[in-house]
């Protein structure tokens, strides 16, 4: 064995990184379950029985969380070769450890999907085994030994455990006993928000017509609508809009009281129906700020939008909605996104592509739709920002329209740009109106290949990525909150992204049987923040959606990988610490030395009070003045 | 001001373009004979009387020429339109500012109409030119346009005619587009017919500003020579051998060029190379220490010779000089041969070209249109991947020099292009002395100005059509590679991103003795003739690092990186523990089998080399081992590898990566003038400016506390910058939003608009896309829809 790991010295460094990675990960976990103070080992009678000799793991299991299985095995690493070790599995995790420190520590939220590899008679070294593909970007491999079939418990476990609705159990947000100060459930209230904006107006009203989801079961309870539109007249717009999806409104300009609203496609079909109810109800919308016209933003290519009214849907067409402008914004559907990332995939994982990356990479469009998403975006946000209402749909309304939405009131609101404000984005655009996380993601699901699969959301974290890459100081959170959403995206650990609706959230309920994402994040906010944040109240953030500042984001899709350091904090912030610590200091100093100047007499005296006397930020005033 | 000038009027008979008057201006009372550019051939000097003549004419543009921002005596104005149309950079409105069009012996200057603006982006203003200037040498390409076409001017034909649209490419990548047809037509002919005489027909050196700017320019030559070490004498080579406790013979019989005067002032070879071995092959083959290693093992360069079958000569030679080489430490010696392993100057050059167009915007649309296809169209011009292969070339010698301690001797064709890249990219690698800015200026002019790279030839500013084939930014593909470093590396460097980028643009500007020359003995003959004094002291030039004959204090300031910190002073105990370090990187398992010879061996080896070296072709028998590519790359791959695992110290060993991610488009220099690119309000600046706003805090704190007499304990590293950094500067400025772009671009620019794709060419995406998933429904299904 010491032969297999060590064949390669590179083996070793690289297994090195792993630890190195690996410990950090465990530090933040265990960071993350404050509350669980002593250190859980796996200790059953089966283990005993195995190995005398296993030393108690190092890792901190979760309140809630149960050891099932542990198991010899070789996990083929792609980067340092096969590496035996002891594998253990809880109701949450998968957890490797080897010898020379290989560590792996795999929420069972993130596998996709689990397969056998090889057959009791397949020749080959480490042949035999276990192929293990998992949501975020990487693919495990473990091998066993061939007799007396050896991997049938551990995969039976497995399947059963990484796909708990697929076997009648439940998934490990129910079951999870975490505590924290916080409670993130608190984060988003609507109405608060709503208030923020400066809502109601007196062309805007707040409506509870779908209280009991009666309205449209896929929307939150509370909407914002025209003041002039009666609860009538928005029960028949309704049933012109596919799936109910009437459009309400998202965001308000302060100033000029420009809207974003959001729905789903018309109804209008091959006959090429017309509602006079939708036509008037968009046109009242027009009207509440004076808009000269609508603008309409389709965020689907034109050629799939006429596609659409074979099957019911279709556009609002110029002839029918007279004072409107439709635009085609060409962003693609699910499928084309999925097949995007999975193709980027292919290219990054386990090795980076060597000859021609930047053409691989051009192959994967993933960049490209990115661009697409944040263009679109972007027209959204000038509109606004022109004093011009817009309505934003696709199809239904809560993939494309949700990017759109958000990105552009990312750009518009520099209250969603803070810690606090970017939650309530999340909450408020992605959750209540219900993009579905639970079919998109496929939540303890085993249908690996369902096609209501799809990386929208991922998609939309890179352009926010993007967006804090080209403007550093801008954003009050930092890298990491990112990297945190995106892992518990998957995880299944939180109940903030589980099931597709807020109805389906009030049936299962979520909120009082599982711990919300943001209680972890406001527990330990410090670790989410940027340092370089500067809040500019009033500016609207245009990011540039050219190919040429558009970049891959390592950090997260090639993260796996041991030659991409992962840098706990970048050069630049250390740097900045490190001098913000060190201006403290010497204004500390430097107090003490002009008290004791200005008083050389009772310089002993006055020492011990001078610290706290005044605060560091008024001596420094008059360095700026000069210029 | 206008009593003190001299006046001199010439006129050029060469007359194959009607006769153009030239007015001399001259600061210096005394009249001096200003040679005129026309061919630099016979120039006709009129009687002074005939200047009175024309005194009316001298006023004028007397005056024209004190509203261009004067920064250059002995500036000459060739020739000058008015009411020439400068385009703004959206060219689809065809907006543009009115104003005069010149053409001096320096440059091509645009002078607006319009008063000039307050400006606040003032701060890093250029001396010598300012943003409608381009020196005639920055002058890449000029286009003629009418309507829609547009058409390469090559110079020669362009007699009578002349478009009515200009576009000057620059090599700074500049783009300027001018409209003639509001101009008188004589003017307009005139002004074009000069432009592109004087910045496409060949030229002699003497022609080139340098000269008439350097007569006339009284400038302080103390100030240059207390920073960087020039290497232009005994001590400055010797003081450099010592530094990193070479071994080696400092050569000085060349002083005045009498061995021969392609080599060096002075230079350094090993120790056992003969007085006779020195001339042989007019110094081709003589390995020229570049930079010696702690362990004692040394990096030598060459310039390697052709080799002639039957004439058994050149390779005794050869293994001469190689026995000299291995004998500088351990009896180990391994050789590249760069010619075979990286691009030629000539694919340099190529790949050069097709890149550089991507950034030589004349059209949004245009701009937007090849937006798709960006990452495809970089990958096929291959530039990146000559930055890689260079890094990985050094690399390679690091390694071998690092974990080997082998001697190493790099060598090409005329020794002077990739050697100077390859080997001032390993001492970059391996000395944090040289990551400083003095230091850094003393490895170019050690590496590359006293190292004889043929920088006139390279650029060929005299457009001279037999060193068209010459041409290659050779010198830009190092700072380009240094580039890389430092963006994976912030830290580990003393000079900022602007400041490479800086002195990538000085190249093209004709003043500094730095760029002007192929050699030491090209420089010293030619400085030396054309001295205006006596024969004894050359001519005093400003070189490149003269930086105050560009940029003002203030200016200089954002040459440093903020990120910078000062190696924390060691003492001696700490100084013995260095070493063991490295033992303990020879203990790693894969280098037990690599690890040179023992001095044991000694005798063996030699005769193995002889051996070794009966083999017919040079390139041939002194392939290293580890020449044949892929083992090469999983061997640096390792050796990334192995350093990567250490804990970072920028103070130490400093490894690029080398994967497809990490090697990057260098933005500032190339999108800093695409106004849709700029990114308003962002880009690392916006981070960098916050970080020297504190750091100036800092220093200013500091300044207060030593004033108190307070002594500060020494492990506050990094608080001390040795200079004053950008910090006030760019706090100050800090109220003013920057841009991507900064500082290259003036806040003027900004506009709220954002830049909106124009065109995003959907259908040509999907199409070749597999299967027809773009034609489905996200949630498909005939009972989606009720």
């Amino acid at each position: 064995m010491a032969r297999a790991v060590f064949s390669s010295p590179n083996a070793a460094a690289a297994a090195n990184i792993l630890v190195n990675f690996a410990v950090l990960h465990i530090a933040t976990w265990s960071r993350k379950s404050q509350f669980n103070s002593a250190l859980m080992c796996f200790r059953t009678a089966a283990a005993s029985r195995e190995s005398l000799k296993m030393e108690p793991l190092a890792v901190t299991l979760l309140p809630g969380e149960e050891r099932v299985i542990d198991k010899d095995i070789m996990y083929i690493c792609p980067f340092s070769g096969p590496v035996k070790g002891k594998v253990f599995i809880t109701n949450y995790r998968l957890y490797f450890k080897s010898d020379p420190s290989v560590t792996l520590n795999v929420p069972l939220g993130a596998i996709g999907r689990v397969e056998k590899m090889g057959g009791a008679s397949s020749r080959g070294e480490n042949s035999y085994g276990l192929d293990i593909t998992c949501k975020d970007m990487r693919n495990l491999r473990f091998a066993l030994k061939q007799e007396g079939h050896s991997r049938r418990d551990i995969f039976d476990i497995l399947f059963r455990y990484a796909f708990p609705l697929s076997h009648g159990l439940l998934l490990f947000a129910y079951l999870s006993q975490e505590k924290y100060e916080e409670n993130g459930w608190s984060v988003y209230k609507p109405m608060e928000e709503f208030r923020r904006q400066g809502l109601p107006t007196d062309k805007w009203r707040i409506t509870f017509i779908n209280d009991n989801y009666e309205l449209c079961d896929t929307y939150p309870t509370i909407l914002v609508v025209p003041f002039k539109a009666t609860e009538e007249d928005l029960r028949k717009v309704s049933t012109f809009r596919s799936r109910g999806r009437i459009p309400v409104l998202s965001w308000i300009h302060r100033e000029n009281q420009a809207v974003i609203c959001r729905c789903s496609q018309p109804l209008v079909g091959m006959s090429g129906k017309r509602n006079k109810d939708d036509e008037r109800y968009l046109e009242v919308i027009r009207e509440a700020n004076g808009t000269a016209k609508l603008t309409i933003y389709d965020a689907r290519p034109s050629v799939n939008a006429v596609a659409n009214k074979a099957t019911g849907g279709g556009y609002e067409g110029d002839d029918t909605y007279q004072n409107a402008e439709l635009v085609f914004l060409d962003i693609h559907n699910i499928h084309v996104m999925r097949e995007s990332l999975k193709k980027l995939k292919d290219i990054v994982y386990p090795n980076v592509e060597e000859s021609h990356w930047l053409s691989s990479l051009e192959s994967t469009h993933w960049l490209e739709h990115i661009k697409l998403v944040l263009s679109g975006a972007i027209q959204v946000a000038d509109k606004i920002s022109g004093g011009n209402s817009v309505v934003v749909h696709c199809s239904d309304g809560w993939d494309r329209t949700a990017q759109l939405t958000s990105l552009a009131m990312l750009m518009l609101d520099s209250h969603y740009r803070t810690l606090r404000g970017f939650q309530v984005l999340l909450e408020k655009e992605w959750i209540s109106f219900g993009h579905k996380f639970a079919s998109r993601i496929g939540h303890g699901d085993k249908n690996h290949a369902d096609q209501d699969r799809s990386p929208i959301f991922v998609q939309f974290i890179d352009c926010v990525w993007q967006m804090t890459k080209q403007f550093p100081t801008a954003f009050e959170f930092n890298e990491r909150l990112l990297m945190t959403i995106l892992d518990h995206l998957f995880s299944c650990r939180f109940g903030t992204f589980l099931y597709n609706c807020e109805s389906a959230r009030d049936t299962n309920e979520v909120r009082s049987k599982t711990v919300s994402l943001w209680s972890l994040v406001n527990s330990d906010s410090t670790s989410y923040l940027n340092p370089f944040y500067t809040p500019e109240s009033s500016r609207v953030l245009y990011p540039v959606a050219s190919m040429r500042h558009l970049e891959l984001w390592v950090t997260y899709y090639i993260r796996w990988n041991p030659r991409i350091r992962q840098q706990q904090q970048s050069p630049v912030e250390q740097r900045y610490m490190e001098l913000l610590a060190l201006r403290d200091e010497y204004l500390k100093k430097l107090e003490e030395l002009q008290l004791t100047d200005s008083s050389p007499n009772s310089s002993h005296l006055s020492n011990s009070s001078a610290s706290n006397a005044a605060s560091p930020t008024q001596h420094i005033n008059h360095l700026h003045t000069p210029f | 001001m206008i009593e003190t000038f001299g006046i001199k009027l010439i006129c050029s008979k060469n007359s194959c373009l009607s006769p153009v008057v030239c007015l001399v201006v001259s600061v210096s009372c005394r009249l001096c004979l200003v040679v005129s550019c026309r061919l630099c051939l016979s120039p006709v000097c009129l009687l002074s009387s005939v200047c009175l003549l024309l005194s009316v004419c001298l006023l004028s543009s007397v005056c024209l020429l004190s509203s261009v921002s004067v920064p250059s005596t002995g500036e000459v104005v060739f020739c000058s339109a008015s009411t020439v149309l400068k385009y703004t950079q959206d060219d689809l409105s065809q907006r543009g500012v009115f104003g005069v069009l010149l053409c001096t012996n320096f440059r091509v200057s645009f002078v607006s109409d319009e008063a000039p603006t307050e400006e606040m982006g003032q701060l890093f203003k250029n001396k010598l030119y300012g943003e409608n200037d381009i020196p005639l040498s920055c002058v890449d390409n000029i286009y003629g346009g009418s309507e829609d076409k547009r058409k390469l001017i090559t110079g020669g034909l362009v007699k009578n005619k002349y478009p009515s649209k200009m576009i000057i490419h620059c090599k700074d990548l500049r783009v300027f587009q001018f409209s003639l047809s509001f101009s008188k037509e004589e003017d307009a002919k005139k002004i074009f017919q000069g432009i592109v005489h004087h910045c496409l027909e060949p030229k002699s050196l003497r022609c080139l500003f340098a000269f008439s700017y350097c007569e006339n320019t009284s400038y302080p030559e103390a100030q240059r020579k207390k920073q960087t070490v020039m290497f232009d004498s005994v001590e400055d080579w010797t003081q450099d051998m010592k530094r990193t406790k070479g071994n080696c013979r400092v050569v000085s019989e060349n002083s005045n060029f009498e061995l021969s005067p392609k080599l060096p002032q002075y230079f350094i070879v090993p120790k056992n190379v003969s007085d006779e071995d020195l001339t042989k092959y007019q110094g081709k083959g003589l390995p020229m220490w570049c930079w010696s290693h702690h362990s004692g093992c040394a990096l030598f360069k060459t310039a390697s010779i052709p080799l002639v079958q039957e004439d058994n000569v050149p390779q005794t030679y050869m293994e001469k000089m190689l026995t000299a080489v291995a004998h500088n430490h351990l009896y180990s010696v391994k050789t590249e041969d760069l010619s075979d392993t990286l691009p030629t100057v000539q694919d340099i050059l190529l790949s050069y070209n097709r890149f550089k167009q991507f950034f030589l915007i004349d059209n949004t649309t245009e701009f937007w249109m090849s937006d798709m296809k960006w990452f495809s169209s970089l990958d096929n011009c291959g530039w990146l991947d000559i930055i890689r292969q260079c890094l990985q070339k050094a690399v390679e010698v690091v390694e071998s020099l690092e974990k080997e301690n082998t001697n190493v001797l790099i060598m090409e064709e005329g020794g002077s292009d990739l050697c100077c890249v390859v080997s001032s990219l390993v001492q970059l690698m391996l000395d944090p002395y040289y990551r400083t800015l003095l230091g850094f200026q003393s490895l170019v002019q050690k590496e590359w100005v006293a190292g004889g790279h043929a920088f006139l030839d390279r650029s060929n500013h005299l457009h001279l059509k037999d060193k068209v084939e010459s041409q290659s930014p050779v010198f830009l593909l190092f700072l380009e590679c240094v580039w890389q470093l430092q963006q994976q590396h912030g830290p580990a460097f003393q000079f900022s991103e602007t400041y490479l980028t800086v002195l990538s643009d000085s190249i093209h500007v004709p003043v500094f003795t730095t760029f002007l020359f192929n050699n030491d003995g090209h420089r010293d003959s030619l400085l030396r003739a054309e001295s205006p004094h006596t024969q004894r002291s050359p001519l005093n030039c400003p070189t490149v690092w003269d930086w105050s004959v560009q940029f003002d204090c203030k200016a200089q300031d954002l040459f440093t990186n903020p990120l910078y910190t000062e190696k924390p002073k060691q003492d001696t105990s700490v100084r013995k523990s260095y070493r063991p370090r490295h033992l303990r990187q020879l203990s790693l398992p894969s280098s037990a089998f690599k690890t040179p010879p023992k001095k044991g061996f000694f005798k063996d080896e030699a005769d193995n080399l002889k051996k070794i070296l009966g083999v017919k072709r040079l390139s041939r028998w002194m392939l290293s081992p580890s020449s044949d590519s892929p083992q090469t790359s999983s061997s640096v791959r390792e050796f990334y590898e192995a350093w990567q695992t250490k804990p970072l110290d920028y103070h130490g060993l400093l490894l690029p990566c080398l994967d497809g991610p990490s090697i990057r488009v260098w933005m500032q220099r190339y999108l800093r003038w695409i106004h849709d690119v700029q990114i308003l309000g962002g880009g690392p600046v916006a981070m960098l400016s916050k970080v020297s706003e504190i750091l100036g805090e800092v220093q200013e704190l500091q300044r207060q506390l030593d004033r108190h007499g307070c002594t500060l304990t020494s492990n506050h590293k990094g608080a001390r910058p040795r200079a004053k950094t950008a910090a006030a500067v760019i706090a100050a400025r800090s109220s003013v939003r920057l841009s991507s772009s900064f500082p290259f671009v003036t806040s003027r620019n900004w506009s709220f608009k954002p830049a909106i794709p124009t065109s995003l060419l959907q259908s040509l995406m999907v199409t070749g896309m597999a299967g027809n998933l773009a034609d489905r429904e996200d949630d498909g299904g005939p009972e989606s829809l009720v």
